[in-house]
């Protein structure tokens, strides 16, 4: 039973179909999913259907809604309605690649370093160490204060704040994964090593690699909107959420929904995220199955906690 | 099966750190925490320096712009010593700040950095602190009301609450406060906090208002979890159990028994209240154009004032990585399997 090599991932992935499926099937998955799938849909078919174009004065600056504008005029007197729909796809888009690409990144390490120990384990986990040192959104700053504000900079930069922290939570379940039976037997038939990695230990952090790409996605999304807030993000004219907030914040008292709806999204989506998130989490750790709420497990708490842990840099 | 100890990003990773059977384990603990941090600070002040002065398109390039035309960069970069080797150029910006000249900045009048930002620092620090306290407060204390009314509807409303909150960027929470608190809905405190120069902010409360709410309202749904999740195992755990069989009294149990082993728990959130505040301050005092060194950072990258960065950048990692000894040492201290030597 532990020496199949193949069978084994093979279990193991449709037990993370287990976990998902489990998951939307809980209440807070649900409303997770359902919030997520929401500001997804507003995204990607929103530029479609926008009135007017986001980038045209079509009113008065910070006109109230009308029958003309729906939502009222921003800053310039464009069209908020227009700019809501058109602003998050670019958003969403950067903050995906920059998550996969530190979640790939973070759990190379954090295999490599988990599974070799010695001396590769303590050079990583200094390395991650002094990566931790800055605060996210610092660590972005200082490199986009340089170089200046670009989209694949942005993406490499938050990508990289990401990588240490998914480092620290995969090797800690690789050192888990590693001391387990299978992936004795299957050392012992003289696998390579880096098989080993792909074969046996990668394919049974399937769970936690899911939480932290939920987790660093909310983050990625946080940090993303925040530098364009800021003016380090995605350039104007062209709309996205978190500009749209900071230039239309001044007419808050003459047309509010113009830096409120996109706060809105913006917090729509991290809330969806963060909550389907968890419910994944939970499943996944046994504290959910399913409708009911059972009485969990005390230390099935504690990861989550893990999970806020890592939550220190936003 | 997760870290064994995943609170503080500082700590070295195992258990090898436990004291050992000499005359002051503490001391000894203190002591190789802090040559680690140090360590961590100059391998830091690498990056930062190298981020900000050796990336291609250096400070010079980033002063001038689009102006630069090869003599004024020539002039430019020789002030800034830009024209010697790396090592060097290092070493003279390192010896600068450990001396406490910290260089001039690139704009403006050309301010020392220390003028310009030490002013900041005590802003911040006064932010910092008011945001640090409540939210830890607040997060510890409504973690064990929940944990002790575990399954209850205020603990499920709670949870719900904080499971909403919590990831919520900072300037959302700061665009929905002002439009209730300040311009729109009620108009009980400023919208600004623009404190006057030489003005310590504790003379203007109701700027501070605003800020702090903000911080504490993003802090304290992870300080809330952590300390829910800590306690509920404290309480669970058979050391707990034993004493509620034995007959003590509810509170006495409480007290004497599960508290005491929920203590690092608490520091830790405590820790880690601060270490997301060095953070967080960026976009909250930018939002509030509060003159501190987050809003001060924001400035510096967008005039590309290089000292100006680099010392900033400097001082919060410092804070980041005293504050996670401080945590380290604390949490150790505070748990009682640790304190007997071995």
């Amino acid at each position: 039973m532990t020496a199949d090599p193949v069978a084994v991932p093979r279990v193991r992935r449709s037990e993370f179909g287990h976990v998902l499926r489990n998951a939307v099937r809980t209440g807070r998955g649900r409303v997770g999913l359902g919030l997520t799938l929401l500001v997804l849909l507003v995204a990607f078919v929103g530029p479609f259907f926008t009135p007017y174009d986001p980038t045209a004065y079509i009113t008065t600056p910070f006109a109230k809604p009308s029958a003309i504008a729906k939502l009222g005029g921003d800053v310039l007197g464009r069209d908020v309605l227009s700019r809501v729909l058109d602003g998050g796809w670019e958003l969403i888009v950067l903050a995906t690649t920059a998550t996969l690409l530190g979640v790939a990144l973070g759990a190379l390490a954090g295999v490599y370093a988990g599974y070799r120990r010695g001396t590769p384990d303590t050079v990583v986990m200094r390395a991650v160490d002094v990566l931790l040192a800055f605060p996210q959104i610092v660590f972005v700053l200082l490199l986009v204060s340089v170089v200046g504000p670009s989209a694949w900079l942005l993406v490499v930069a938050v990508g990289l704040s990401h990588a240490p922290q998914v480092a620290r939570v995969l090797r800690a379940s690789t050192l888990d994964v590693s001391e387990r039976d299978f992936v004795k037997a299957v050392e012992i038939t003289g696998v390579s090593s880096g098989r080993v990695m792909s074969g046996e230990i990668l394919p049974n952090l399937i769970t936690p690699l899911m939480v932290e790409l939920g987790l660093r996605m909310t983050y990625s999304i946080v940090i993303i909107a925040g530098l364009s807030f800021i003016g380090f993000g995605l350039a104007p004219p062209t709309p996205n959420w978190g500009t749209m907030i900071n230039e239309n914040r001044i007419g808050l008292t003459l047309n509010p929904w113009a830096a409120i709806a996109p706060a809105i999204m913006i917090a729509l989506l991290t809330i969806g995220l963060n909550t389907f998130t968890d419910a994944v989490t939970r499943v996944a750790l046994g504290v959910d199955r399913g409708e009911a709420d059972p009485p969990a497990v005390a230390s099935a708490q504690v990861p989550i906690a893990v999970g806020a842990a890592e939550e220190t840099s936003p | 099966m997760t870290a064994a100890s995943p609170t503080s990003p500082g700590t070295p990773t195992g258990d090898e750190a436990s004291p050992k059977t000499t005359p002051h384990p503490i001391r000894e603990l203190l002591l190789q925490r802090s040559l680690l941090g140090l360590l961590t600070l100059l391998l830091v002040s690498v990056i930062v320096f190298a981020a900000t002065q050796v990336l291609p398109g250096n400070a010079a390039y980033a002063v001038l712009g689009q102006t630069a035309t090869p003599e004024s960069l020539a002039a430019l970069e020789h002030r800034l010593g830009l024209d010697q080797p790396a090592l060097v150029q290092y070493w003279h910006w390192l010896s600068g700040v450990l001396r406490g000249d910290l260089g001039t900045s690139l704009v403006g009048q050309q301010r020392p950095v220390g003028e310009l930002v030490w002013p900041r620092v005590l802003n911040s620090a006064v932010l910092v602190l008011l945001a640090g306290v409540t939210g830890s407060v607040l997060g510890v204390a409504l973690g064990l009301f929940s944990a002790l009314r575990r399954d209850k509807p205020s603990d499920h409303a709670l949870s719900v609450l904080s499971l909403g909150v919590t990831s919520l960027p900072e300037f959302a929470v700061a665009i929905a406060l002002v439009f209730v608190l300040a311009t729109n809905v009620l108009h009980l405190f400023p919208a600004v906090s623009p404190i006057p120069p030489g003005v310590p902010p504790w003379q203007e409360p109701s700027m501070l208002v605003l800020p702090v709410l903000t911080l504490v309202i993003v802090v304290v749904p992870y300080i809330f979890r952590m300390m829910r999740a800590a306690s509920i195992e404290a309480l669970e755990s058979d050391y707990v159990e034993m004493a509620r069989l034995k007959g003590l009294p509810k509170t006495a149990v409480l007290l004497r028994h599960a508290l005491p082993n929920a203590l690092p728990a608490t520091i830790q959130a405590i820790g880690l209240t601060f270490l997301y505040l060095a953070g967080g301050i960026v976009l909250v005092e930018y939002v509030f154009a509060y003159p501190g060194i987050g809003a001060g950072l924001v400035f510096a990258v967008t005039d590309k004032d290089i000292p100006v960065i680099q010392f900033i950048v400097l001082l919060l990692a410092a804070f980041y990585v005293f504050v996670n000894i401080v945590t380290d040492v604390a949490s150790l201290l505070a748990s009682p399997r640790r304190r007997v030597p071995r």
